[in-house]
């Protein structure tokens, strides 16, 4: 009997280093899609703020912290990053095995994203608890600002490897250009 | 050039897609006669100035109604197509 084997979207891929940015994959978790039913908005928040401490995101913005987050994805739906959830009154979808999930990190970090993304990146704008749909180079991705210096990125796990290739070319010619 | 996604605020434009003209929004009952399916699916006005188009946010998947200048590009009021309906 074949004996299948487990492996994350970005395994052999990452975790890379160039200059001060490091880029590398998130473990493994639930991706669970929530999209509250006509009407259910406000009770399915109250219930994701009982059951994960997160309740449901306003536009471009997370909830949450490490290892139970909840990210605005659209019009009425965001995605659970971490914990498991059952819910009544949204539609809810496993995503787990769908996203590539990345961390980049480093003093360089926001002039690499800003390199691939047309998002304004500036502090004053994209503060950390916010997140944003926008575009990673040619791939629609989602970004959410956990720190300063770090930046998680959800693109579709069929992107992964292509996600990361522009990333290193990023890295590598901001390094580069800084001298480190 | 910019739009203002009622959702996400102000993005560069490779963020849409241009989808036609607003008066898609005002689909024809089916039995309304072949005139009125002609008027919708076919004739357009080709204005030089203010006209209302629809566009669509890919990332956010939110399809918004924009008010645009076809001789400046400009980009005036977006709402959501949703909202338009109202």
């Amino acid at each position: 009997m074949v004996k299948l084997v487990a492996t994350s979207p970005a395994a052999g891929l990452v975790p890379l280093r160039h200059g001060s940015v490091m880029l590398s994959e998130v473990e493994a978790t639930h991706i669970t899609s929530v999209a509250p039913l006509d009407g259910k908005a406000k009770s399915v928040s109250a219930a994701l703020k009982k059951a994960i401490g997160a309740e449901f995101p306003d536009p471009n913005r997370m909830t949450g912290k490490d290892g139970a987050r909840v990210v605005w994805t659209g019009p009425g739906q965001a995605m659970v990053l971490g914990p498991e959830v059952a819910l009544k009154g949204a539609a809810l979808t496993d995503q787990s095995d769908a996203w590539t999930w990345l961390v980049l990190e480093g003093t360089d970090a926001a002039a690499v994203l800003a390199r691939l993304t047309p998002v304004d990146l500036r502090d004053s704008v994209f503060e950390v608890g916010h997140a944003a749909r926008t575009l990673l180079f040619h791939m629609t991705a989602t970004l959410i600002r956990t720190g300063a210096e770090r930046w998680e990125i959800l693109v579709f796990r069929s992107m992964a490897k292509t996600a990361v290739h522009d990333l290193e070319e990023a890295m590598r010619s901001v390094a580069a250009q800084a001298g480190r | 050039m910019q739009v203002t996604c009622p959702q996400c605020g102000p993005r560069d434009s490779r963020e849409f897609t241009y989808r036609g003209h607003a008066l898609l929004c005002d689909r024809p009952a089916p039995e309304a006669g072949g005139a009125a399916w002609d008027e919708y699916l076919h004739n357009r006005e080709n204005p030089a100035g203010w006209t209302e188009e629809l566009w669509y946010h890919g990332p956010c998947a939110t399809w918004l109604v924009a008010e645009r200048n076809t001789e400046t590009h400009a980009f005036r009021a977006t709402r959501t197509a949703a909202e338009r309906g109202k």
